[in-house]
This record gives C-alpha cells, structure tokens and sequence, in this order.
C-alpha cells in the first residue's frame, strides 16, 4: 500500500517534494519540503504537511513555502521554516521568526588538538559551567543600566567587543556584522526590558548549549583552511543560544498586537499563530524595528559567552589567546526575518525572508559574504544532538536560486521531550555520554533526557539530504568532548 | 472533575489541557498546568501574592494573555506560583490574585524553561464542563 504522503506530494527528484497549491484552499503559492522518502514518512505523522501549506497563506509570499529537512511540528509555522515575501506588498509574521529570535550558532576555533584537551576536558568543562551562566532561571554576570541596555539593543555585539568582550575580528565573521540596522528600542515594551535586563550573557535552557568538540571529518580542505580548521584532532568550540526572555516577549507582545492588525487589515489565515501585518504598515514597521533589537542582543549574548570561554581555555591551558589561536570562525542566525535582495523569474526583488528554524546559506561572491571568504561561500553551522556530531558547510548557488539563501538549522526534534523522558533517565543519558568519553555538566540532570540522541532525527541524514539537493556543500564534521547545558 | 490537568504531547514543545466546572477553574488549572511544569506544585509554599488585570478582545486571547503574564513574573521576578484566585472572568477581562513563592534553589527543582504561550491549537470548549488547551514554546 502506498504512504498517504504518495498520494498527496508531487515528487520532484529525490529530495526535493512538491505539495501543490491545491492541497488546501487558500494557498498563494506550492510548497516544497527538502527531505528523502525515510524522512517524509516521520514529517507525516507529524502533520507538518498543513503547517507548510498554512504559511503559503501569507499576502505575498514568493516561489514556495519552503521545508528543511529538519523540518518538525512548530506552532504556525513548522520549525525548519522558510517564507520569502514581497516587501512592497507583503506581510511579516513574529511566528514566523519565533520566540527565540536570533537564536543562533557560534563557532571558535582552537590551536588545540584532541590529545592536548583530552586530559584536561572534565576540568575543563567544570571551569565552563561556572563561567557562563546557565540553566532555568540563571542571571547573567553582566549588569546593564537601562542607556545600556539601549546601547545593546541598537548596536549590537561590536558595542559589547568596545567593552572588551572579544576582538574586532569578531564583528565581520558574523551575520550582519553583529547588527540589525534600523533597530528602535522605542517599539520594545517595557516587559521585555525588564525580562530582558538580567538575562543578558547567559546560555539559558532547553537545547541550549556550549560544546567543545573535536573535527573527525574534513570534507573540503580548501573551505576549512579559509575557515581555519586545518586537521581531523583539532579542537573546536560550539556555542547555541538566542535573545533569552527579551526576544521571547518581544515575541508574545507582537503575537498579540499583530493578532488585531490581522482583523485592522482584513487577512485570511488560518492558525492565529500566523498573526502577521504588511510589512509597509506600523504595525509591520514596529515589529521589524524591535525584531531587530531583540536580534542585536542576541549577538551580544552570544559574544560575551564566547568570551568567557576564551577566559576558560586561557586559564586551564596557562596559554595565551594568541597561542591558543580562538578566532571565531562564523555566528550565523536560525530564528530571523530579514530584508534580502532575491531573484524571481529573472527579475531582481526585495524580499522579507523569514526563516525559522532554518539558516542563511549564501554562495561565493555574494557581496554579505565577508572577504575571507568570498571564495568558498558564508559558513553554516549545524550543531547536532549532544551525542552525534555536528557539521560545517557552505552556502551554494543553488540555495540562492531555490530557497532563498537558506539551508537547514541542526538535527530536528523527532521525540516529544515528556516522551524522551518516559523510555530515558538523565543519569543513564549523562552515563551513556561518559562511555563514550563524552564530559557533560547540565543545571538539571533530569532534562538530559529530553535532549538525548534518540529525541532527534540523524543530523548526518539531515545534512545528507541538503547536500544531495545542493542547498549547502559540507565542510567538515565533529564530534562532541565536553558539553554545558542549561 | 477528576483531574485538573493534562500535559499533551508536541514534538518539540508541550501542551496542556486544563479542566474545570466553569471557565475561572479551567483557567486556575490551566495556570497550575504551567506552574507543574516549571517545578513540582507540592514544593510551592503561599507566602507571597501578585494581583493581576488584563483585557484581552476574546476570550482565547485572554487565556495566552494570563499564562503569559505569570511566565512574564517567573522570569522577572523569580516567583513560582500554585494558587489562584480568579475574581473577575469573562469574555475579555480577568481579574486575579495569585499565590506563591520566590525560587529558593535548596528546596525547588527547575525543570523547564518556558518561552510563552502560544495561539497554535489553542481553544477554549464550554460544552460539558469547561475545558482550555494551550500550547506552550519551551
């Protein structure tokens, strides 16, 4: 008997899957889901089908409502997200950013070897735990008055690096240089400050969290050397965290005033989640604007974690950051709505591009790409799960021509986390870690469980699948040593 | 009634389904749904209160805005809360006094993160008994 999704999908090659735009009335344009036939059977069940087909309601969205392999059941749109739309008559949507905006990826490289961290790694990972602030609940070290919290807002991670948390080489190896231009804190409300204030530099919870892991396969030399990575053995560091309370309240308050706009404006959707208004409205304009903010204090939480992490190696290794060689390698977004230049049926448009859950994949050449590497194309970062292995790649051409720039995010959630926590115990996840050598600190040992391996797809079969469809080239693969979580 | 409250499966968030005789309980349960899943109920102590009012256009929204506003004092201020008083309930405006404590780490364990609540499958069912299902980002 034939999977019902055979019924349904218009297979395109074997990766690529169409649903038409007959599928549910109301659709402005198909959708396409990147994923293989293993794959569509699990994205079934799910039902993220209709959540795919709910984001092509969006006024003026372009081309498809796009699926990443990691695609998995969000809350209007699906996680592994991406929706093109037209600025000059389109619409933006805070669901179709998320809570969480900008949370991101960071990643460090080292002159350290696996032989050299090895015997150090439990000291290691304790002196890292303390160092940046994590779990439920956790406050940051920094503490900002409130013209402070503005400068963050509006100027990103370079006003922090000004303060000595890291090095301008920093501020071009990341997305958007660090900052949201056109930021105004004006349209951020007050909750969102004030949830915002003492969270900021900390890692949070949930999939939250910072990585030490060592590169075990290197698939193009020439990419990884631009990016620094020379050997299988070195040492990398992977840091996974957002915009904390700010963002997600920026998030709830524009949920909510974007719910009226969706009636002010007449639109038809169909999840409340979607909320969305034109791009060109106030209301569209004063999301975009905090949107931004909570984006440019992403980047500065994430800088200031990375610098207590180069203070970290600088302790337990008596070295130098010199010596140590800590130079950031890339900082790319997976939870953002911006502004792009795209090319639709020959013609050049500019576009609001949300991705959700899904990353920025930009070629060689393409002029946001910074100079080091205009050759080899912008850096994607891939974590994995804690206990498989995560992935550098490249953006390619054919990101740019067929889905909008962007690649997919990381593994993708397969198992509720009250059911990861039903089949598994965290001191048995934590165990089964430290067999494998693997030294992990955690704020609840209990939650381990809900981030377990056997919770997430494959992500060697996630990126598999962008790799044979050519969304995004791999680079190089490692694997974790030590990891801090929430 | 026999329970208060179900948790709901979501591949990556979590749901819940609260239950009451009338929709002010269905609310209180729902608040004590998103309480248990930060921290265990029976280790919340009464030694504290927060009065709120909200409006919202609808009743669903009323709903997201209530467990909105106790995440927004768990984040801001630390407190945990197990009691509610809901004085005022109807279609657009809510009234209430909550009890609780702040987080004292010796004594609560922090189980989840909760980001919001969201309007994706949200729905608020009069028919017999009252019955509220929330999505929550976690």
């Amino acid at each position: 008997m034939p999977a019902p999704w055979q019924e349904i999908l218009n297979k395109i090659d074997d990766y690529r899957w169409e649903i038409p735009q007959s599928y549910k009335e109301g659709m402005l344009v198909p959708g396409l889901i990147f994923a293989d036939e293993l794959m569509l059977s699990h994205i079934w069940e799910e039902q993220v089908f209709q959540q795919v087909a709910n984001v092509a309601f969006l006024p003026g969205i372009v081309g498809r409502s796009l699926a990443m392999p990691d695609i998995h059941w969000g809350y209007g749109f699906p996680i592994g997200g991406v929706a093109a739309i037209r600025v000059k008559d389109g619409v933006i949507s805070p669901g179709g950013v998320g809570f969480d905006i900008n949370c991101g990826v960071r990643l460090l490289r080292t002159n350290l070897t696996e032989d050299e961290v090895k015997p150090k790694i439990e000291q290691l990972v304790a002196e890292l735990f303390v160092n940046v602030p994590s779990g439920v609940g956790s406050e940051g070290k920094i503490r900002v008055n409130k013209r402070e919290l503005d400068e963050v807002l509006t100027k990103g991670s370079p006003w922090i690096i000004e303060k000595g948390y890291g090095e301008a080489e920093d501020i071009v190896v990341t997305e958007e240089e660090g900052c949201m231009q056109g930021a105004n804190p004006d349209k951020v409300s007050s909750k969102a400050k004030k949830r915002g204030t003492p969270q900021l530099g900390t890692l949070g919870s949930g999939n939250h969290f910072l990585e030490v892991e060592i590169v075990d396969e290197i698939y193009d030399q020439n990419a990884a050397t631009a990016m620094g990575i020379n050997e299988i053995g070195q040492v990398l560091v992977l840091i996974h965290t957002g915009s904390r309370g700010f963002g997600h309240q920026v998030c709830t308050d524009y949920v909510a005033l974007l719910g009226e706009a969706v009636k002010k404006y007449g639109i038809n959707l169909p999840d409340r989640q979607l909320a969305c208004a034109p791009i060109k409205s106030p209301e569209g304009q004063d999301y975009l604007q905090a949107m931004s903010c909570a984006a440019n204090y992403a980047w500065t939480n994430r800088q200031c974690i990375a610098h207590w992490a180069r203070e970290c190696f600088i302790k337990v290794f008596s070295k130098s950051q010199r010596e140590l060689g800590m130079e950031q390698v890339y900082d790319v977004c997976h939870n953002m709505a911006k502004i792009e230049e795209h090319t639709i049926e020959g013609k050049k448009e500019t576009l609001c591009v949300h991705r959700k859950g899904a990353t920025r994949a930009f070629p060689a050449g393409h002029p946001d790409v910074p100079n080091i590497y205009k050759n080899i194309g912008q850096p994607v970062l891939i974590p994995g799960d804690m206990g498989r292995c995560s992935y550098v790649a490249v953006g390619t051409e054919i990101s740019m021509k067929e889905s909008f720039g962007s690649t997919c995010h990381g593994a993708g959630r397969m198992q509720s986390r009250s059911a990861a926590k039903r089949s598994l115990r965290g001191a048995d996840v934590a165990q089964a870690l430290a067999d494998r050598g693997i030294t992990v600190k955690a704020g609840s040992i209990a939650s381990l469980a809900e981030e377990a391996s056997q919770a997430y797809k494959d992500v060697n079969e996630v990126v598999n699948v962008t790799q044979m469809a050519g969304i995004s080239r791999k680079v190089i693969r490692a694997v974790p040593l030590g990891v801090i979580k929430g | 009634m026999e329970k208060d409250f179900d948790i709901v499966d979501h591949t990556a968030d979590v749901g819940i389904v609260a239950y009451g005789a009338n929709i002010s309980e269905a609310f209180v349960n729902a608040a004590r749904a998103l309480f248990s899943l930060i921290t265990d109920l029976d280790d919340i102590a009464e030694i504290l209160h927060r009065d709120i009012k909200l409006t919202a256009p609808d009743q669903e929204s009323l709903l997201v805005k209530w467990l909105n506003e106790l995440i927004y004092l768990f984040d801001t201020e630390g407190i945990i809360f197990k009691r509610f008083d809901i004085t005022q309930l109807n279609s657009t405006r809510l009234k209430a006094r909550s009890y609780g404590e702040k987080v004292d780490s010796s004594k609560h364990a922090l189980k989840t993160g909760v980001k919001a609540a969201t309007y994706h499958m949200l729905k608020v069912d009069k028919d017999n008994g009252c019955k509220v299902r929330v999505l929550f980002d976690i």
